[in-house]
This record gives structure tokens, C-alpha cells and sequence, in this order.
């Protein structure tokens, strides 16, 4: 699909189908953890019923997992190479506590990601993955049975361990997002305005004003 | 509460008490089932059938005597034989009539995520109340006897209910009821562990030295207990686990990860709420903007 | 049985053999484990499989099919060897001191007095010697050479440990173990019981491996007493009354038998049966025969019955030979039989050789079939692929199908092992058109009846001066059947001892079979049933379980023949003085002036035992025979022979007398000894058997029956499965020499191979009860491949010993 040229004081930032991808993440997201939560905690419990109660949600969660985990992995892979870990993004981990501050200033230039958003998607990515396959071992009606009920026990563990650091990660994500003005827009227009863009990561800004930046 | 008989000590996915103001009225009750008396005649398994409804499929023959080959939704005792050849090289035929075993710490029910669809009441029976079973399958990983099964007809779990509606009303088991040798009996748990020691010294004057009563300490004993000639060797019985307890693995996913967890979302949010409140929003202000401008027209040049 | 049920709670030890109680008889079964619980009781089971009554038992003897004599006889040899034998007992109870006659004589396995062309003996020689008072000789030193002691013991010396190891198979030291747990039961104050089946009756030496059984247990003191006896388990649950009510073709009811063609003569047929007493004082209870005859004659004819026409004994017919299933089936063979009335009887399935029998019914013009079910037999005509593979086009046999009720849809009364009459009320009405086997026959009965009335035909007579008092002639009750087997007095009946008083006024229900008289004026349907339904009401009804000693005599509940008695010969649980011998489990005792307790004593019960009189009153000597006399077919000792298909081809006791091979008494016809097996083409001994999931062929109808065993299997050992190359799971095929099935395989460690005679035998199990019809797996009828051959005494044919091959598919 064709994105659309952005006027000149904004800056693309996510593609049309990088946003279709996440919003359907999302989407999916809330609804498998809202019913996984559900069967998590009696105190939860409620949540079944924006499945349609108990059973329903038993019966739809796999499902959704798995479309979550399906439109994840096509939009987070091509992602891959933009979440390398680089000796800048560990200074920015160390100074951790300058961005919970507001202290932007001090921290240093960060790429297309800062390192908080590369540890929140490789995070993202591993809960997906162990979540996918501890789900597929949780998953009665279809697998459950072919292996050992200690296996399957563990995959219990696993897939409520690596719910709660996704669900976790998301809050994150989400307060950031929240925090860091500019950024919905980022993921529902698809652009960011050029201060944006300075300010939250000016080396992805230098490199998008290059002139060989392909604009 | 219809029956007091039936006062719930326990139920699934439920943080607060049971009314426990008439505690002690209810005695425990336990069915024993007598493996040195059992023949294997399997009308048991007949009697489960015809009082609770249940239709298992006519399957087919494997080579064993083991009909059906397993519990199912269906059926929800089975016998399962064994053919073990002692020290002495005498043959013996363990038949155990396998289900589900009531345990006092229930694993199926410490797993259930749905408020009140595994209950146990205060006589001991743990029971499925299948209208409130959501199909999740997680009792089966909470057993250690393996012993739910879910059905393929309505996705609900089902398995053994002692007969609660039978004995709600004073009645045995059905499955007792029936058993034509006497192998299986049932009344309190503390005259079963009685009938149960008096079997145990009749069975080592027969020479079987090891013989003992099954209520394993693992699960807080049993509410269904077996004789066994060979207590000392519960595997023989077509692999009765020696010594069965809640998996710590469901411990840990049903027990201290649910308030941590809970707990550690919900502080999450709240530290990013309260965080924004405090330091306010990430914005890129105009001074912001026109910096980017010049740069941009900088590189422009 | 001897005994009941509930007695076997009192026995210390129990010798399960040639049945499977557990397995068929669960229910029953329980009073095993009880006196294994509670009275420390121990369990023996001999069988060729590891059964479900092994697998509670506590010494488990395997042994080759059909070689029990051996065993047993090895016991009594032990038992005489070992004088564990309970002396006052056999001294008084029992025939050992009789001294038998010169004549007789045993030799290669023969008696004297056989007919090698006939296959029968002359057994005038088998009796005893007479004194000049014409009572039988004895000497109670058991000196004399003749004695029936010292023929018994020159007659089992032969059977050694040894012996029984190379015949039986058995290990000889579980085989001594089980002789000392036996012979620990010679004390008076310990008791053995033997419950057996079809194990041993379905043999063609079936009835000898019985009174093999029953010679133990009297050695041992065993019989009349709590905890004792000898213990048929019936198989249906109303066989015991089939036989009580003479349903077999050579028998009246109350086992009174039909007369032969050449007893023409009445008094003859009533002088040879009314046997007079061998022995000084004692009571041949026989002698009333003719007061049991007339009043059946007088309930079957009612007025018409006369002394002029002796009371209806020359309406009886008189039969030329046996009209035994299997003789039956070999005249339909022969085409010698027109049509067929199938009355709750599955042939197809439960008689021997199916191809035989597709045969036979292939011949009739008719069929009728009376069933709840749509039995095999009922669609022997039809194509079921290779489980029936007939040809309908080449069957011109007409089949009427007869809905009847079952048992659970009638009122009426059950004769269960234990002798006991238990009355029991429907539970759901009738299905569809089905109607009761009694409706169905009395609108026969009536139909033919107005035929002969109206067309005349050869005698009418028996048919239309039939007594039918009925209510409703197209459909009599139960109660009145009832009440018509029990009897009533048809005039005043008066007391022998003073002929003015009248015990019994006209038209009253009897109280017992005391009662009868032999002039006609009184009826009984059945003698031994007399007693059942009195002027007190229904006594097959009542339901009260108060045991008052504890020991499991619950006399209140139904009703039990003879006389509501409930353990038969129990005068012999007393000493000659009658007194106890186990005061613990007293059921009857001399009190000085009667005998009383609680069970109704089968004995005088106004005899002074100083008098003499032996407790086995039905017997002419008054005591218990180890010597049957003319009794049996083969021999009056039982001598062990080998099945019509043996592994062996010869027999161990006799391998050089092919005449003795196998029971030389025995019946078999032409076509069927051509179709017997040899052990080279069929090397493996198979025995068929009940499962406990299923009855007979019936509950492969029933759904939970078929969840429980869906499928036919057979079973077979490890090692022969591992010879053959079959796992667990694999189809079969098993053949003899008269056809094969295809069935699952069950591979077991409870089947092993034996060692016989130092050659290798595997034992095949094949379980009966599967068929093509149903609702479980379609399969093979298992008697497409069992002989025709029957017991020389009552025909009953051999399914639990012969010749297959099993092969893999």
C-alpha cells in the first residue's frame, strides 16, 4: 500500500503496514491478556466476559495468542537489525535514572529506538516466542495430550512467567507512549514532527535529513 | 448450602472463605478399595455407568483386558490390570480400579481458574461442577493421578464425583453399591483406615510382608485409599505413583506467582502514572521544533 | 450345590477347580472372599489359566485340560497314603467297608463287563457282595481284599506325585501343597469346600471328575457339614430349576426318570426305582417313588389320571434311547427331523461344531425360535461375510421369530445354585409384542388341543385329557404354576399313624412332600419343590436374612429344596452319637428325643442314631458310595482318560491300550469321531470359557456389556506367541479340524506351557462370547471349532479340552 508523502515538518516514522501489524498486536493483545489474566488470577476473573464469559474466553485465548503471535512476528521481524544493542544504548541503560527524570539532555543520541525501546522489544519478542510455545503445550484441545504432564506443568509456569514480563513490558510501553507526547501520533498517522524526532532521537533525525536519506 | 453433607471446604478459583461456621458436622468419608479382594469383574465400571449416564464408545481389544483402554469423559473408573511375576516366581494379577482419588490437597482444583466449577466439600468428595468448568484443561496438568478428562461432546472436564448426589442423600457410591466381592467399601475415612489395618494384618499372614494402606501423605491423603499387597511398590499397580503430591510447579503457578504478579502489574502501572504526574510529559517544545529546522535546513543547504 | 452360597463363609479352605468362580460367579464369589476375610480361610484355584479366582487365591496350581481325575485321584491317593482321612466319618458315612463283589474286575483301564463294539458295559458285575439276608456284606476291619477301601487304594496307588506331574502338568510341589492344605480339612472341626462348573462337566469325563471331587471331600468328612460339600455353580440363573423340573429328555421332574421302551410294565418301572434298603434300619427315602410319580401323574392329568390307566403312566411315551441335545442334532443331520421349537436356546452358538449345525437347521422345514433376542441361530440362514458365510439361497429352512419377555420383565420363581426357589416381581413391563415363554405356550397348547379335539389324530389322550385348571387357558400365572408345582391335596389326606385325623383336607395346599400320597389323592408338580407354597402363602418370597448362630442359615429367606433344607446330607455333621462334630458350626443335633437345629434335618426326624440309620437316606445303603456301583457309564471308580482330542493320543495310565485312551463309554457318532483332529495338524490344547463382562452370547446385545469386552480375543502364552511371532494386539487365527475363527490376541504370562509326559503342550484360551449379532465387534462363533462329542453320563459336550492350531495372520 502507498504511504503518503508527509509534509515537509514531519518525518515518517512508521509505515502503513508497520501500523496496521501493530494495532492488530494490540488488539489481539488486549484480548489474550485480559482472558489469560482471567484464568490467571481469581481477582481477574471478570475479564472473561469481554470473551463472553468463561468458556468462550478458554476457547478463544489460544486462538487469539496465536493470531497475536502471528501478526507480531511479521511486524517485529523486519525489526530485528533496528534493535541491536550498541555501546551508546548501554550508556543510555546506565543513566536510567536521568529518563525517569526528564533529564533528556544527559542522555545520548538514540537511533530510530533508544535502548529502552530495543530492551522492550527483544523482551517482546522472547515472551512472544516462549508464550507461543508454552501456549501450543497448554493448548488442550489440540496438544496437550501428546506430551508429558510434567512438561505441560512447566510450560504452565512459563507461559504465566513470560505473560506477566509481556504484560509488564507492555505497561511500559503503553506509559511511555502516554509520556512521551508525539509518539501516538506516531503510530496511528505514521509521522512525527521534526522537533520530535530531535529531541527523542536525534541520530535517527540526522539521518533522516541527510540528503542522501533517499527523501 | 442445599445439604450439609455437602458443605464446600474448598472451591476453585475463589480467594475468599467458605462458610465455615458448621465445620464440624460433616465427617470424612472415604471409600476403600480392597486390591487383594478385587477380581476385576468390572462391575464397578457398569454401575459408574448406568447410575451417572455415561455411554463410553464400544471400542476394541489391544491384547489386555483393559476395556475401555482408559479413563475417558465417559468412563470414569477403569480397571487396570497388571500381570507381575513376585521374587518368588509366583504370578501375581494386580487389578486396581483406577480414578479419581479425592485427595485431600486436590491439584485439579489448586489448577482451576473458574470460580467454583472444582469444589470440595466438607465430607472430603471433590467434585466438578461441569456448568461452571470454562474446558481449560488446566485440572488435568493439576492432578498427580492423571484423572480428568475432557470431554469432546461439550469441552467440560469430568471424572469420578464419589457419587456426591448419592451420598449427599446417605446413600454409598454406586460403584460400592455394586462391587460384588465387598473389594470396595466406604463409610468414614477413620473406620476405612480401621477395616483397612485389620486387612493389612491378614494379608501379612498370608505372606505379604509389604502390604499397607495407600493414603498418600503428598496430596494430605486420600479420600479414595487402596489396599495393596504391595505397598511398599505402588508402581506395580500399573503405575500408582509411590509418592504423589501437588507438582511444585503448580504450586508455583497457582500459589505465590499469582500475588506477585499481580502485584508487579499493578505497581508497574501506578509507577508510570505517578512518574508522569511527578516529572510530567516527554515533549518536544518549540524550541525543539526550531532547532530541528535549522538543522533540517543545515543539511538541506 | 450340597451347600449354599453363604454357607462357603464357613469353610477353612476352598478348592476352586473346574470352574472359575470368580470369573462367572462373582456375585457368589463373595463368600469366598469372606471366609477368606473372616475366617482365615485359604484359597486354591487349579486351573489351566491363571483366572480371576487365581488372582485372589493363595496357591494357584496350573494343569493340562481335562486331566483332573489325575489330579484328584493323586489327592485321594495322598489322602489314603497319608490317613488323612477323618476315620468316624468314612467308617460310618460311607461305603468303605462294603466288600464288593469277585466278579468285578479293573484292568488297562477297563471295568469288567465291556463292549468294545458298543462302546458300553454290562455293569451287573459292579455292585456288592450280598449276605445270605440279602444287605450287603462288610467288614468294618477293612481287611478283607474286597473291601471297597482296598480296591479304592489299589485303584489310586497309581496315581503318584509323579504321575500327576507328567499327566497334569502341575508342579509337584504345588500339587503336595495343595494335597496338605486339603488334608488339613480331615480334623472334624475344619471343613473344604470344592466349587466347580462347567470345567468339569463340559469334559467327556465330565461327571467322573465330579464324583473324583466328591470322593475327596468324603474321605475328608467333608460332606453334610457347614463350610463343606461339594458345590456345582450353575451357569443360568434358572439351570438349577431346568434340571429340578426334569428338562432334560430322559428325566421327570424331581429327578424321577422317564421310563424306557422296555418297561412296559408300571409296577416294574416303580419296583426298579423304589429301591428297598441294602443295609439293616435305614430309609432308601426312594421307596416313596411311587407316591412322587402318582401325584405328578395326578398334576398332569388330573381326573383322568386312574388307577386303570395306571395314573396316566401309559400316556407317558417311552423312550428307545436318548433324546440328548446332541443325538437331537445328528438326527436333524440325518434329515430325521422336520421342525424345531427353540425355546430360550441358542444352538448355533452353545452346540459344538457350528458347521454342523448350520447343517443340521438347514434341514428342517421349520424353525421356531422363542427368544428376547435375535439370536444367531435365528439368522443361521443368513450371509454375516466370513462370521456366517452361508448361502440363503441354498436354506429353505422357515423361521418363525417369537418375541418373548426376560426374566426381569415376569414375575415368577428362580432356582439359584443354592437350591434355593426366590420369587421375584417384574421390573419394567414387556417391549413391544413380546409375550411370555408361558403365553406362548399355552396358546400352543390350546390351539393344538382344539386341533385333536376337532380332527382327532394317534393319542389323543395325553394332549386332550390334559389337566388345565387355569384361570385364563391362553394365560396361566406363575402364582398358579406355582401353586401347582407345590400340590394340593386333591381329597381328605389322613395321618398313617391314626387314620382319623386328617392332616390335610381336600383341596389345601400341601406342606410338603410328606404329604404325598401314592393313591391319588394328592398332586404335586415337582416333589421336591412340594413345600414352597403352602396353605402359609408364597415361602419363595419371603426376605428375612436373620441368621440366628451366625453361621449363615438364614432358613426365612425364600424357600430351598429339599424341604426348605438348606446344606443337603447334614445329618453327617454329627457323630454316630449325633453330636456335632464341630460344635462351632452345629446346623442339626440329637437332642435325646429329635433332631433340630437350624437347618431342617435330612434325616427321620424322630430317628435314634443308636438305630444305626446312615445319613445319606436317599441312598438304598444309607451311607455315601465311593463305590458308584452301576451308577456311571465308565466304571464305578473314575479312571482318568484322555479328551477325544489329546495332545498325547495316548493315555499316560495306559499307553498301551488304545481302547482306554479315551472314555470307553462314551457316545460319539460316525461323522463326528471322522471330524475329530489329530495332534500333528493341531498341536495346541484350547479350552473355551466365560468372561465375567458377558453372559453367554446374550449381553453382546447390550451396550455396557460390549463397552466393557468389545471385542473377541484369545489367549495365549508368551512364549507360544513369541514362537508364533504374535504380539499383544494382533489378529489371530485359530483352526481346528472343524473350522477356524480370527480373533484378537491376548498374550499373557498367565497361560504358560507345560511340560507333559517330557513334551512341550501350550494351552489356548478362547473365550465364547462373540457372534454376529449384537452391538459389540462382529466375530466368530467359538463353537465353529469344538468337538461332538459328549460326557458318557449326561452328554454334556466336551468344550474345554481339544486340538487347535493357532496361527499368525
Amino acid at each position: 500500500m502507498a504511504d503518503r508523502i508527509p509534509a515537509p515538518d514531519l518525518l515518517p516514522r512508521h509505515a502503513t503496514r508497520e501500523r496496521l501489524l501493530h494495532w492488530l498486536v494490540a488488539v489481539a493483545f488486549v484480548f489474550a491478556a485480559a482472558s489469560g489474566l482471567a484464568l490467571f488470577h481469581p481477582a481477574l476473573f471478570f475479564l472473561t466476559n469481554l470473551l463472553g464469559g468463561g468458556p468462550w474466553s478458554a476457547l478463544l485465548h489460544p486462538f487469539v495468542g496465536l493470531a497475536m503471535a502471528l501478526a507480531f512476528g511479521l511486524f517485529a521481524l523486519p525489526l530485528w537489525e533496528l534493535n541491536r544493542l550498541t555501546a551508546g544504548d548501554r550508556i543510555w541503560l546506565d543513566r536510567l535514572r536521568d529518563v525517569v527524570d526528564n533529564r533528556d539532555e544527559r542522555l545520548p543520541e538514540a537511533g530510530k529506538y533508544n535502548a529502552g525501546q530495543k530492551v522492550l522489544y527483544i523482551a517482546t519478542v522472547a515472551c512472544v516466542a516462549l508464550l507461543l510455545l508454552s501456549g501450543l503445550l497448554l493448548w488442550r484441545r489440540y496438544f496437550s495430550g501428546f506430551f508429558a504432564v510434567g512438561v505441560v506443568r512447566f510450560a504452565a509456569v512459563v507461559h504465566a512467567l513470560a505473560a506477566f514480563v509481556l504484560v509488564f513490558a507492555t505497561i511500559v510501553h503503553v506509559a511511555a507512549a502516554v509520556w512521551v507526547k508525539g509518539s501516538i501520533r506516531a503510530m496511528t498517522l505514521g509521522t512525527v514532527t521534526l522537533g520530535w524526532a530531535y529531541k527523542h532521537h536525534r541520530a535517527w533525525f540526522r539521518e533522516m535529513t541527510r540528503p542522501s536519506s533517499g527523501r | 448450602m442445599a445439604l450439609q453433607s455437602l458443605d464446600i471446604k474448598q472451591r476453585s478459583a475463589t480467594t475468599t472463605s467458605p462458610p465455615g461456621v458448621r465445620a464440624e458436622a460433616t465427617v470424612e468419608l472415604a471409600k476403600l478399595i480392597d486390591t487383594t479382594k478385587c477380581i476385576g469383574c468390572k462391575a464397578c465400571q457398569t454401575a459408574c455407568m448406568e447410575w451417572n449416564d455415561l455411554r463410553d464408545e464400544v471400542g476394541d481389544c489391544n491384547g489386555t483386558y483393559d476395556n475401555p483402554r482408559d479413563l475417558t469423559a465417559e468412563s470414569w473408573t477403569v480397571m487396570r490390570f497388571a500381570e507381575y511375576e513376585n521374587p518368588k516366581g509366583d504370578l501375581e494379577w494386580l487389578i486396581r480400579k483406577d480414578g479419581c482419588m479425592h485427595c485431600a490437597d486436590p491439584g485439579c482444583l489448586k489448577a482451576c481458574p473458574s470460580p467454583g466449577a472444582i469444589v470440595q466439600y466438607a465430607n472430603g468428595i471433590v467434585d466438578f461442577h461441569e456448568e461452571h468448568c470454562i474446558g481449560c484443561g488446566y485440572c488435568i496438568a493439576g492432578c498427580p493421578f492423571d484423572v480428568p478428562r475432557i470431554s469432546k461432546k461439550d469441552n467440560k472436564a469430568y471424572k469420578c464425583t464419589l457419587c456426591s448426589d448419592r451420598v449427599a442423600v446417605g446413600l454409598e457410591p454406586a460403584c460400592v453399591k455394586t462391587c460384588p466381592t465387598g473389594a470396595i467399601t466406604f463409610g468414614t475415612k477413620q473406620q476405612m483406615q480401621h477395616d483397612a489395618a485389620e486387612r493389612v494384618v491378614d494379608l501379612k499372614s498370608r505372606g505379604f510382608e509389604n502390604a499397607g494402606l495407600y493414603d498418600p501423605a503428598g496430596v494430605g491423603g486420600t479420600h479414595v485409599m487402596y489396599v495393596l499387597h504391595h505397598a511398599d511398590q505402588p508402581g506395580l499397580y500399573n503405575g500408582l505413583p509411590e509418592r504423589p503430591h501437588v507438582s511444585a510447579m503448580v504450586r508455583l503457578w497457582k500459589g505465590a506467582a499469582k500475588p506477585l504478579a499481580l502485584g508487579g502489574l499493578l505497581v508497574a502501572a501506578l509507577a508510570g502514572w505517578l512518574n508522569y504526574v511527578r516529572v510530567g510529559p516527554k515533549e518536544a517544545d518549540a524550541d525543539d521544533e526550531r532547532a530541528a529546522e535549522r538543522a533540517k535546513e543545515r543539511t538541506d543547504g | 450345590m450340597t451347600n449354599h452360597w453363604v454357607d462357603i463363609k464357613n469353610a477353612d479352605v476352598v478348592l476352586i477347580m473346574g470352574g472359575n468362580a470368580a470369573e462367572a460367579h462373582p456375585c457368589g464369589f463373595k463368600w469366598v472372599v469372606e471366609a477368606k476375610a473372616h475366617n482365615k480361610a485359604r484359597l486354591i484355584v487349579v486351573d489351566p489359566r491363571f483366572t480371576r479366582s487365581a488372582s485372589v487365591a493363595d496357591l494357584y496350581v496350573p494343569i493340562r485340560p481335562g486331566t483332573d481325575i489325575v489330579f484328584l485321584g493323586g489327592v485321594i491317593n495322598y489322602l489314603l497314603s497319608n490317613d488323612a482321612i477323618q476315620h468316624e466319618y468314612v467308617n460310618n458315612y460311607t461305603d468303605l467297608s462294603f466288600i464288593v463283589r469277585e466278579d468285578y474286575a479293573f484292568a488297562d483301564g477297563l471295568y469288567s463287563g465291556y463292549d468294545a463294539d458298543k462302546h458300553k458295559y454290562d455293569r451287573s458285575t459292579w455292585d456288592y457282595e450280598r449276605g445270605p439276608d440279602g444287605f450287603v456284606k462288610s467288614d468294618p476291619t477293612l481287611q478283607h481284599p474286597r473291601t471297597v477301601f482296598n480296591l479304592m487304594k489299589q485303584h489310586y496307588a497309581r496315581y503318584t506325585p509323579d504321575m500327576v506331574a507328567s499327566a497334569c502338568g502341575s508342579p509337584q510341589d504345588k500339587f503336595l501343597e495343595v494335597c496338605k492344605l486339603l488334608a488339613s480339612t480331615s480334623t472334624p472341626t475344619r471343613a473344604a469346600t470344592i466349587m466347580y462348573a462347567l470345567g468339569w462337566t463340559q469334559h467327556s469325563v465330565g461327571s467322573q471328575m465330579i464324583r473324583t471331587g466328591a470322593m475327596v471331600q468324603l474321605l475328608l468328612g467333608n460332606i453334610g457339614v457347614a463350610g463343606g460339600g461339594m458345590n456345582a455353580l450353575r451357569g443360568h440363573s434358572n439351570i438349577q430349576g431346568l434340571t429340578d423340573l426334569g428338562l432334560l429328555s430322559n428325566l421327570l421332574p424331581g429327578y424321577m426318570t422317564l421310563p424306557s421302551q422296555a418297561e412296559q410294565d408300571y409296577a416294574a418301572y416303580i419296583a426298579a426305582r423304589a429301591l428297598k434298603p441294602l443295609r439293616p434300619n435305614q430309609m432308601s427315602y426312594w421307596q416313596n417313588y411311587n407316591r412322587f410319580f402318582v401325584s405328578l401323574m395326578k398334576s398332569w392329568w388330573g381326573a383322568a389320571a386312574t388307577a386303570d390307566n395306571h395314573w396316566g403312566y401309559d400316556y407317558l411315551p417311552k423312550l428307545d434311547k436318548s433324546y440328548d441335545m446332541l443325538q437331537t442334532f445328528e438326527m436333524m443331520t440325518e434329515g430325521k427331523v422336520n421342525g424345531y421349537l427353540c425355546q430360550g436356546f441358542n444352538p448355533l452358538a452353545a452346540a459344538p461344531n457350528k458347521a454342523q449345525m448350520t447343517a443340521a437347521l438347514s434341514k428342517l422345514k421349520f424353525l421356531v425360535i422363542m427368544d428376547p433376542l435375535a439370536t444367531e441361530t435365528s439368522e443361521f440362514w443368513r450371509n454375516f461375510g466370513e462370521h456366517n458365510d452361508v448361502d440363503a439361497a441354498l436354506i429353505e429352512t422357515e423361521v418363525f421369530r417369537l418375541p418373548t419377555t426376560c426374566f426381569a420383565e415376569e414375575d415368577g420363581a428362580m432356582v439359584s445354585s443354592a437350591r434355593w426357589l426366590q420369587w421375584h416381581w417384574k421390573g419394567v413391563e414387556p417391549p413391544g409384542e413380546s409375550k411370555s415363554d408361558i403365553s406362548i405356550m399355552a396358546g400352543l397348547y390350546t390351539r393344538i388341543r382344539r386341533l385333536y379335539e376337532t380332527d382327532g389324530g394317534a393319542v389323543p389322550e395325553p394332549v386332550v385329557k390334559l389337566s388345565w385348571p387355569y384361570a385364563r387357558p391362553a394365560e396361566p400365572t406363575p402364582e398358579e404354576l406355582a401353586r401347582e408345582y407345590n400340590g394340593k391335596a386333591l381329597a381328605d389326606v389322613f395321618d398313617p399313624k391314626d387314620p382319623t385325623k386328617v392332616l390335610r383336607k381336600a383341596g389345601e395346599q400341601l406342606a410338603g412332600f410328606g404329604e404325598l400320597r401314592e393313591d391319588g389323592s394328592t398332586s404335586s408338580g415337582c416333589w421336591i419343590y412340594c413345600g414352597a407354597w403352602t396353605e402359609a402363602g408364597n415361602l419363595m418370597a419371603r426376605r428375612d436374612n436373620s441368621d440366628p448362630t451366625g453361621i449363615g442359615q438364614s432358613r426365612n429367606w425364600a424357600w430351598s429344596w429339599p424341604a426348605n433344607r438348606r446344606v443337603m446330607y447334614n445329618r453327617a455333621s454329627c457323630d454316630p452319637a449325633g453330636k456335632p462334630f464341630n460344635p462351632a458350626r452345629s446346623l442339626v443335633s440329637w437332642n435325646g428325643k429329635a433332631w433340630g437345629g437350624v437347618d431342617v434335618p435330612d434325616f427321620k426326624a424322630d430317628e435314634d442314631p443308636a438305630g444305626g440309620m446312615g445319613p445319606f437316606i436317599m441312598n438304598p445303603e444309607g451311607v455315601a458310595r465311593f463305590f458308584a456301583r452301576g451308577g456311571m457309564a465308565e466304571g464305578p471308580f473314575p479312571e482318568h482318560y484322555e479328551p477325544f482330542e489329546s495332545p498325547l493320543g495316548y493315555n499316560p495310565l495306559h499307553p498301551k491300550e488304545p481302547r482306554s485312551t479315551q472314555n470307553p463309554a462314551a457316545r460319539i457318532f460316525k461323522r463326528d469321531r471322522e471330524a475329530l483332529g489329530k495332534v500333528d495338524a493341531f498341536p495346541h490344547v484350547a479350552t473355551t470359557y466365560r468372561l465375567t463382562e458377558h453372559f453367554h452370547y446374550w449381553t453382546k446385545h447390550v451396550r455396557l456389556n460390549a463397552v466393557m469386552q468389545p471385542e473377541q480375543f484369545v489367549e495365549i502364552g508368551e512364549v507360544l506367541a513369541k514362537d508364533l511371532g504374535v504380539k499383544a494386539g494382533d489378529r489371530v487365527r485359530v483352526s481346528s479340524n472343524r473350522g477356524f475363527i480370527k480373533a484378537v490376541a491376548v498374550v499373557t504370562k498367565r497361560i504358560k506351557p507345560m511340560t507333559i509326559e517330557g513334551k512341550t503342550v501350550h494351552t489356548v484360551g478362547i473365550p465364547i462370547h462373540w457372534g454376529f449379532k449384537g452391538v459389540a465387534k462382529p466375530g466368530f462363533l467359538a463353537n465353529t471349532l469344538t468337538p461332538v462329542v459328549g460326557d458318557a453320563n449326561s452328554q454334556t459336550p466336551e468344550f474345554k479340552a481339544f486340538l487347535v492350531k493357532v496361527e499368525r495372520i
